[in-house]
């Protein structure tokens, strides 16, 4: 017969196994709750982006964040990650006597892979994190508020014009990622690696396929928009003064990047594994 | 409807308002009446729930019981559109200003007029322009940015920002809090002018007992979430209710004690 004192350490140990329980179970609730909230906001924000009436300003001052001031950044991104490509590749595809292909090896990598993902982190760094750190201080300021009672939905004056601006501009900034990725492998394969220039170039327009930069362009505006989103979220529901706002900046660059990972691999079996 | 019908009708009436933050009841059964075309000042402790009590009528915050009825129809049970139809006819001035800060002030003062009655933004100019005019600042202010200007007159940009599209209820959230006594008195001048001008109807908060004194036609002090009293401004300092004459007289000793920790 089991001891009075087993007995009692059994049932603790239960309730421990189960307070464990209790913990998981609370925290993916607050998960669930969260993505919940975070779909019902973006669900809200894109209706707003086809309901008049439209900010047109407000879309261009948006682009012109997310995009145009983005381009310094992201251009020496690419063109540093096209150098490192070739090189790198250029060791690695030695050892099977490949050294041809790494024109293909760069063209592919920066159109489909590198050129969006890095163009994404970086404009999660910038734009995303200066969005939540604009609409946190809007927040915590009542200046939100304000736009109530100035008859304006700030749904529709803040959020659907940067959701719209982030799917628009990320996409653009690719393009170019996209040319100067291949320009960084091009000067480091000539200059570096002897290779000839037109023979590199010849073999990456050939090798390069429309659906090889489409997919790239999709995966750019998914990202666009998923950065805004996570801006806008966080800084529109931010509280708390200097330290909330401080902390919705760092949620939403974090938030956004690991989305912009985790959707780039549901996007890649959806694009190539068929 | 006859005419003593219509008048008794008041243009804000607030019956049972609760709302609570999670553990803390901040507003626990609110009962107000305010007669069109009259300024009642509310007056009550730091933390007394009277932002909260504004921003309920304004929609920013869901009570979680009470009506507020405008002109005799409950806010509360109407839909999304006639909600924010009856919100349009309201104008707030809030604590901070809450100047817009990437629009430059004129942008600020006119964002009303652009965003309602849809008007061209050469016009739109214009009148911010007069109406900075009638909070005594010049046109050439409305070209600065919101970030330039003192606290007075961040204050003054937010009363004609507030008051631009004539609105027939108006807000003011601590009015004077921050200012010089003289530019407390020349905002309280100009509160009291446009309410007169545009025969609005006007809730005001302050600390300021001068400043009570100036506005209002009544007073009322919010206190553990109720109005304990309501009277008007000169019967104030002879109240002899206890709340309101620790509060008006600024005793420590009384029966409001301060929560220093929750
Ligand atoms: N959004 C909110 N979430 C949680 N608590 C809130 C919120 N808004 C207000 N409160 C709480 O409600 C109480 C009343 O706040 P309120 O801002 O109405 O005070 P007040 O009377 O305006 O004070 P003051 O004179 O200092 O402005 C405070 O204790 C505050 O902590
Ligand atoms: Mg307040």
């Amino acid at each position: 017969m089991p001891s009075l004192n087993a007995i009692v350490s059994g049932a603790a140990l239960m309730e421990r196994l189960l307070d464990a329980v209790a913990a998981i179970g609370k925290a993916a609730i607050a998960v669930a709750r969260q993505c919940g909230r975070i779909t019902l906001f973006a669900a809200e924000g894109v209706s707003q982006i086809v309901r008049p009436p439209f900010y047109p300003r407000m879309v261009g001052r948006s682009l012109a964040e997310i995009g145009y001031f983005s381009l310094p950044v992201v251009a020496l991104t690419a063109i540093f990650t096209g150098m490192v490509l070739a090189l790198q590749s250029a060791t690695g595809l030695a050892r099977f006597s490949a050294e041809t292909q790494i024109a293909s090896l760069v063209v592919l990598s920066v159109t489909r892979e590198l050129g969006p993902v890095l163009a994404g982190l970086m404009v999660a760094g910038r734009a995303g994190a200066a969005m939540a750190a604009e609409l946190g201080t809007m927040r915590v300021t009542d200046q939100i508020d304000a736009l109530t009672t100035l008859s304006t939905n700030p749904m529709k004056y803040l959020v659907a014009p940067r959701l719209l601006a982030g799917a628009i501009a990320l996409p653009l900034l690719v393009v170019v990622a996209d040319i100067l990725g291949v320009l960084g492998g091009y000067i480091i394969a000539t200059l570096r690696l002897g290779f000839n220039g037109h023979v590199y170039l010849e073999n990456t327009l050939n090798f390069v396929q429309t659906q090889d930069v489409v997919s790239g362009l999709v995966k750019a505006a998914v990202f666009g928009f998923l950065v805004a989103l996570m801006g806008c979220y966080n800084g529109y529901n931010s509280k708390g003064g200097a330290q909330g706002v401080g902390s919705a900046t760092t949620a939403a660059v974090v938030s956004a990047s690991v989305l912009i990972l985790a959707f780039d691999y549901v996007l890649t079996e959806i694009f190539f594994v068929r | 409807m006859s005419d003593a019908a219509v008048a008794a009708v008041p243009k804000l009436r607030i019956r049972g308002l609760r709302k609570g933050f999670g553990a803390k009841q901040v507003l626990d059964g609110i009962d107000l009446d305010v007669p069109a075309g009259t300024s009642l000042v509310v007056i009550g402790g730091s933390g007394s729930g009277k932002s909260v009590l504004i921003k309920c009528v304004l929609g920013l915050i869901e009570p979680d019981a009470g009506t507020i009825e405008l002109d005799g129809r409950n806010l509360l049970a109407m839909d999304r559109e006639g909600r924010e139809r009856a919100v349009a006819t309201m104008g707030m001035l809030f604590q901070n200003g809450a100047l817009f800060d990437s629009l430059p002030v004129w942008e600020n003062v006119a964002f009303g007029l652009l965003a309602r009655h849809r008007v061209g933004r050469r016009e739109a100019r214009g009148r911010a322009d007069a109406v900075l005019a009638q909070v005594g600042l010049a046109p050439s202010v409305g070209d600065l940015w919101p970030a330039e200007l003192s606290g007075g007159m961040q204050k003054r940009v937010a009363l004609a920002r507030a008051i631009a599209a004539a609105p027939d209820l108006l807000f003011f959230d601590e009015p004077t809090t921050g200012l010089d006594p003289i530019m407390g008195a020349v905002i309280d001048g100009l509160i009291v002018d446009v309410v007169k001008r545009l025969g609005s109807t006007a809730i005001a908060i302050t600390h300021d007992m001068a400043s009570a004194m100036r506005i209002a036609d009544s007073v009322a002090m919010l206190h553990k979430g109720r109005i304990v009293w309501q009277g008007a401004p000169d019967t104030l300092m002879t109240s002899g209710n206890a709340i309101v004459d620790q509060f008006t007289h600024g005793r420590r000793e009384g029966p409001i004690t301060m929560e220093l920790r929750r």
